[in-house]
């Protein structure tokens, strides 16, 4: 791995969060994808060793570092079970939107808890109709007095249920189309928040994925997060930050998927040697590798970037998800071909940083509408 | 309610080989990290500060390089740690270990237990704790799974023994030894982590625990070591199955062959 001149900090948390991958995600990592049980366990061992702050400021209990940190951490989880791994990122993509939009008020009431790991977040903008175009939103908020009354229904909420603190993003006026769009906080156990069925899925099934259901949900009108109106371009803002951090599981998928190929490698005999000594072999294990770098120096550049505050960093954080989960997508496919028919068998662990890995080119938006941002900007830029 | 742990730094291995010639552990190329059974001690010592408050002191005697496992043991959330290093501790067995630790708890001074692990890895002798405990004159529970309460000046404990346990109740300030069913040792923490980076790991002289020459180090140590050996495995048993009348009979049958 290429030396990213870490900090002694930085190298401190992916040194802790390497040691409860190995200790506590890898030997339960199985159970979970089988059972789909959600890992409270891990989560509590997480909140203790304190990653849950890495990108939350000091005065609200965090570490004080940023996108960066959550990215070393979240691969290294990743590495172990990517499932787990999300349960974890997904409480900073419910988080980001309160850092960015809160108030000073609202980051004391939610951020600390956060930090903490007591409670997790979690991000709430699919819904059934409205899915890549996110401006056709159904769910509303109709302001009555002195609160919000949201009606609809989110779908395929990581986190959901399960999590405490919910952002989601509202039409308050549909005839303003995407300029009509807000963001709240909601609690859970707000009298007409409930959730729906817990979906069954091909990867990362150690999280939950959830329906958000509201009906007739009365939110007190301090849950607004920013402007009415500024909802879809916080959730754009949102995912600019978020994204780096899709890349990094990718990363961490790959990068696991790439250990256990070069490891079987030099086990596996045929034609009386070791599979690892065929050269077929081993430019597919160097392909492997030379991409899991190139998308990490990517997915690390990119997350530094948005740390550093710069504007404009929509088309390299999007980058940094198209590229990570089109590699992990790839090289998991090709472990899954380096382990041969023990690759395609539950009982080896190929197969399922194969199925892990393709959500990542799925969601925070499709890879598809990845290459529309990074186009557009393109095209942008060339008009200036 | 103040703690102090024992900890001890061992080699990192169950194997540890031992000088044919000298009768000694040999230490050298192996990495240390804290006696297993100890890690058990400083969770049970932070558990009880976050239940009760006070601060958790974790001291070790050795060399200089045991202030490694001290900072671990401040990552892991104790708020102090000593280290009880000189020259003239080298050699020390189990008696003269448990006087030095006890003079080094006498001068810490304020403390409601102490807790020990079970026994070292290395050395594996469960002497240490219960040393410390009879030259301090205070009540000890060894063994102990469970802390059922502390209160009022008294705790009360289950102790494992081979059939079962016990339930032991005593006055502070005592102390315990501890097995690994007494809880799940957290990992370390980045708060930690950094405190036991910047933390200043005060350093004791035989002087400083006023010390008596004769009972540290060799002097102090009676314990010669003879001979180390792996006692011979326990040979099969037998075992008579069928009707029970038919069993016994041979059962009666293959003792009395082993009588005459
Ligand atoms: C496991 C899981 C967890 C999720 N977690 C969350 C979450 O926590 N919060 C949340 O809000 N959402 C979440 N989602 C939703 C996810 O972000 C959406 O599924 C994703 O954005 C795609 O929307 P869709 O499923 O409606 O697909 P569609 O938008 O219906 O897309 C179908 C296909 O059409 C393509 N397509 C659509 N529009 C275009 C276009 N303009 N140009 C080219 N191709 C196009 C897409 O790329 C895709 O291939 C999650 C989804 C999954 C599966
Ligand atoms: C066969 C044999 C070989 C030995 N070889 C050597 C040698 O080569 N060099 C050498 O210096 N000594 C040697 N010793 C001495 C031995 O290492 C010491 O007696 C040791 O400090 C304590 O004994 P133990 O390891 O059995 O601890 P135990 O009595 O099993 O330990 C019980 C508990 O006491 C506490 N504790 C023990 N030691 C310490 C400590 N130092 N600081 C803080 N807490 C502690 C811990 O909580 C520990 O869990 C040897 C002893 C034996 C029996």
């Amino acid at each position: 791995m290429i030396d990213y001149l870490l900090t002694e900090e930085q190298q401190m948390i992916r040194d802790l969060a390497r040691q409860i991958t190995d200790e506590k995600i890898r030997p339960v990592a199985a159970e979970h994808d089988k059972s789909e049980k959600f890992p409270w366990e891990i989560m509590k061992v997480m909140a203790q060793s304190d990653l849950f702050g890495v990108y939350i400021e000091q005065k609200y209990g965090g570490l004080g570092g940023g996108v960066f940190e959550l990215c070393l951490a979240t691969e290294e989880f990743s590495k172990g079970c990517a499932g787990i791994a999300i349960c974890y990122s997904a409480s900073a993509l419910g988080a980001y939107p309160i850092i960015l939009f809160g108030t000073e008020e609202q980051k004391q009431k939610y951020l600390p808890s956060i930090a903490k790991g007591e409670r997790l977040a979690a991000f709430g903008l699919t819904e059934p109709a409205a899915g890549s175009d996110a401006s056709a939103l159904q769910t509303t908020a109709v302001k009555q007095g002195d609160h919000y009354v949201l009606n609809g229904v989110k779908h395929f909420i990581t986190n959901g249920g399960d999590a405490e603190i919910y952002t989601i993003i509202a039409m308050t006026d549909k005839t303003k189309g995407a300029r009509g769009a807000s963001l709240f906080v909601v609690e859970k156990g707000t009298p007409g928040f409930s959730f729906g069925k817990k979906e069954d899925k091909l990867g990362i099934r150690a999280s939950s994925t959830r329906e958000l259901i509201f009906d007739n949900c009365k939110v007190p009108k301090e849950n607004l997060l920013g402007k009415e109106g500024m909802g879809f371009i916080a959730a754009m803002k949102t995912f600019d930050m978020s994204r780096p951090g899709i890349g990094a599981q990718a990363v961490g998928i790959a990068q696991g998927a790439l250990d256990e190929a070069v490891k079987y490698s030099k086990q596996r005999k045929q034609f009386d040697r070791s599979i690892s000594t065929f050269q077929g072999i081993q430019w597919m294990l160097a392909d492997m590798a030379t991409e899991v770098e190139a998308s990490r120096a990517l997915v690390y550049a990119s997350a530094r970037e948005v740390d550093a505050g710069k504007k404009n960093v929509g088309v390299h954080s999007a980058m940094a998800k198209l590229y990570a989960s089109d590699v992990a997508m790839k090289v998991t496919t090709d472990a899954v071909q380096i382990f041969g028919g023990y690759g395609y068998m539950k009982e080896y662990p190929a197969e399922k940083y194969m199925r892990d890995a393709k959500i990542t080119q799925i969601y925070e938006g499709t890879n598809q509408i990845q290459r529309n941002i990074i186009g557009l900007g393109l095209i942008k830029e060339s008009a200036r | 309610m103040n703690v102090i742990v024992c900890i001890k730094q061992v080699p990192d291995t169950t194997e540890v080989r031992i000088d044919p010639v000298t009768k000694n552990l040999v230490r050298e190329g192996v990495k240390s990290i804290i006696n297993p059974f100890d890690a058990y001690a400083i969770e049970e010592g932070v558990r009880l500060k976050e239940k009760f408050g006070g601060k958790v002191t974790a001291v070790t005697m050795g060399p200089p390089q045991a202030e490694m496992v001290l900072r671990e043991a401040i990552s892991l959330g104790c708020d102090d740690a000593i280290l009880v290093s000189d020259r003239a501790f080298a050699g020390s067995d189990t008696l003269a270990t448990g006087y030095t630790l006890s003079k080094a708890v006498a001068k810490i001074k304020d403390y409601d237990l102490i807790i020990c692990g079970k026994q070292a890895i290395d050395g594996d002798t469960a002497q240490v704790g219960p040393g410390v405990a009879a030259m301090l004159d205070i009540p000890q529970i060894t063994y102990v799974r469970k802390i059922n309460d502390v209160k009022d000046g008294e705790i009360t404990a289950e102790r494992s023994t081979e059939e079962g346990y016990e339930v032991v109740q005593t006055k502070l300030p005592c102390l315990i030894t501890v097995v690994k069913e007494i809880n799940t040792p957290r990992l370390p923490s980045l708060k930690g982590k950094m405190k036991a980076k910047s933390a200043v790991i005060q350093a004791w002289k035989a002087v400083d625990i006023e010390a008596e020459p004769d009972r540290i180090g060799l002097k102090g140590s009676p314990t010669e070591v003879w001979k180390i050996f792996t006692p011979p495995a326990r040979a099969q048993g037998q075992i008579f199955q069928g009707e029970a009348q038919a069993s016994v009979d041979q059962l009666v049958d293959s003792l009395k062959g082993l009588l005459y």
